[in-house]
């Protein structure tokens, strides 16, 4: 067989092979063979003892993984859990976010150092931040409680963090708030509100001054201009941006890791997977917990690609 | 008054007391992270409502203890090298990778691009039970060159979806003028892609660094030798060990927090692309 001579094409493909080839095999190795993995360990019986049996590839599938996953008791709660977590943490993040730009777009001095003091939560290493918020609200040694205690605003200092429900009294109605719960969400949205902030900010700064001098022309009031004007230029942006918050949000795990370890009803299906794999010490229905994690995302994604595509993708 | 103008009034009230909610609540926790790293044990216990900072009684006990009893000088290091290895090899690969795929024509070129973007949108926690599987079987885990790893898959298909976006704006011209002359494609990105993109290549770099230094759920599952621990990692470490000396814990966020905040402040500009392109993770 004579060996082919490589055409001019042939070269740049294979030229193009071999630049890809370290990324991809990064890729493959590190993103897509676990999800595939993944996919294997949930349909089998297996614990952290097995780890370093021959168990771990028998062909013994079975859907008892997802049956227990299913079948625990606090899955409804959790399942729960998380979509609260999720929307409320999404909204809040954007809502703050929103508000931030507001305040931030237009010139005045000082505003490029307030933009880097905005982003700054998002920027800090999230183990910092987190203990920085524990301690904050920690009951005894914590800064918020001593001072609302001493002022008599509260009788008795609040385990923000560790306690699931607060009896609230107002005004004779009874009102329940989840504590630590409500305390991981509204940690949710003051650690992720830049990044609403930065791409809001970005779009108020390429709308057209001459939209606002027309309609100040016409009579337009500021609060109509905003209402008129500034919210429907914006919200395509705020709908891709509750997609993206929403999905990573559904996919959080180190907050509240940190936070709470999900105790005290913080507990969402991201912590199921850390606690059945080392608490449990069953790998299969971590991985089964993963795979649902997993599958919602995809509709999330696909959501993303099929309906908003990319025109308001706010990588722009 | 007229309706503009009361509205306008209105306007400006809501935005000087929207500012200053705004700052109070982004900047205390960093405030208080600071000031109480200064503090001592005693002071901490005693009196936890102290606002204000006693300039006669800062100590730097705190940081004394956490680098030299803590073994936080060793987790800086170690956190110093993975960041710094994990950028130089992303940004190498990112910009390798990101010409093939905007210069170069080869089949399922369309399909990379397009599964670059999915690529970095699988989350880490989906990841790292299997990760942890596979790499305790092979009793390669506890490692910190394989963190490196780890941080490269996270970051490559960020970094090569921005640089992409970049390159394709470069005019193709003067690459020809280079072939022509004889260069080889990588003469091409050394001597023309790379000068040309500096900017991009800054932001990518900033963006991968931050991503590895406060990187802390791999670092968490897979590290179990001290020796090896990243800054997070020693820092949960630190949490979850002393109970009441919260001055330590608040030293060490410090330390992880400072070099972060201070380059993003020295490079601002840049991060800011980096993290408007590729802020999609987290």
């Amino acid at each position: 067989m004579t060996r082919r001579v490589l055409t001019l094409s042939d070269q740049e493909a294979r030229l193009a092979f071999w630049m890809l080839f370290p990324t991809f095999a990064v890729v493959l190795a590190l993103v897509i063979f676990p999800v595939i993995w993944n996919l294997w360990l949930s349909l089998k019986p297996v614990s952290l003892g097995d780890l370093r049996g021959v168990s771990l590839f028998k062909f013994n599938l079975t859907l008892e993984n997802f049956q227990k996953v299913f079948g625990d008791p606090d899955f409804g709660a959790v399942v729960l859990t998380t979509v609260i977590y999720t929307v409320a943490g999404s909204v809040l993040s954007i809502l703050l976010g929103l508000m931030a730009a507001l305040l931030v777009h237009g010139e005045f001095p000082g505003r490029a150092l307030l933009r880097g003091l905005f982003i700054s939560p998002y920027i800090a290493p999230v183990v910092a931040v987190a203990f920085t918020w524990s301690f904050i609200l920690d009951p005894q040694l914590g800064v918020v409680n001593w001072v609302a205690v001493n002022k008599g605003l509260l009788t008795q200092p609040i385990p923000f963090l560790s306690q699931r429900w607060w009896d609230l009294d107002l005004l004779g109605v009874k009102v329940r708030v989840p504590m630590a719960l409500s305390s991981v969400i509204l940690f949710e949205a003051w650690r992720y509100f830049p990044f609403a902030f930065l791409f809001i900010l970005a779009r108020l700064q390429a709308m057209p001054d001459e939209l606002y001098q027309a309609a100040s022309v016409d009579g337009a009031s500021p609060f109509q201009r905003f209402t008129h004007i500034t919210l429907p230029q914006l919200s395509p942006v705020l709908s891709t941006l509750f997609l993206f918050r929403f999905i990573w949000t559904f996919n959080k795990f180190d907050d509240i890791f940190l936070l709470t370890r999900g105790q005290a009803g913080t507990k969402v299906l991201t912590i199921k997977v850390y606690d059945y794999a080392f608490g449990e010490f069953n790998i299969g229905a971590s991985s089964a917990v993963a795979m649902i994690l997993f599958g919602v995302l995809s509709v999330f994604v696909l959501i993303h690609f099929r309906w908003i595509g990319k025109g308001a993708s706010p990588y722009e | 008054m007229s309706r503009e103008q009361f509205e306008g009034t209105i306007i400006r009230i809501l935005r000087v007391v929207g500012l200053l909610v705004f700052i109070a609540l982004v900047a205390f926790p960093f405030y208080w992270m600071i000031v109480s790293s200064f503090k001592s044990l005693g002071e901490i216990l005693m009196s936890p409502g102290n606002l204000g900072v006693d300039i006669r009684k800062i100590g730097f006990r705190a940081y004394y203890e956490v680098l030299f009893q803590h073994g936080f000088l060793r987790y800086i290091c170690n956190s110093v090298y993975v960041s710094l290895i994990t950028v130089v090899l992303s940004v190498t690969l990112a910009t390798v990778g990101g010409y093939a795929v905007t210069r170069l024509r080869f089949r399922g070129r369309e399909f990379m691009s397009y599964s670059i973007l999915l690529i970095y949108m699988f989350p880490a926690i989906v990841l790292v039970v299997p990760l942890y599987v596979m790499f305790s079987r092979v009793g390669l885990r506890d490692s910190i060159n394989l963190l490196i790893v780890v941080y490269l898959a996270q970051t490559l298909p960020v970094a090569l979806y921005m640089l992409r976006g970049y390159f394709q704006m470069l005019p193709v011209e003067i690459e020809h003028a280079g072939l022509i002359d004889g260069c080889t494609r990588l003469d091409v990105i050394w001597r023309i892609i790379i000068p040309l993109s500096a900017p991009a290549l800054a932001s990518v770099a900033l963006y991968t660094f931050m991503i590895a230094w406060n990187e802390f759920l791999f670092a968490f599952m897979f590290l179990d030798t001290p020796e090896k621990f990243t800054l997070s990692r020693g820092v949960v470490q630190l949490a979850g060990s002393v109970h009441l000396s919260k001055q330590l814990v608040m030293a060490a966020s410090v330390m992880v927090t400072i070099p972060i905040v201070a380059l993003f402040l020295l490079f601002e500009r840049y991060l800011v692309r980096g993290l408007t392109t590729g802020a999609m993770r987290g």
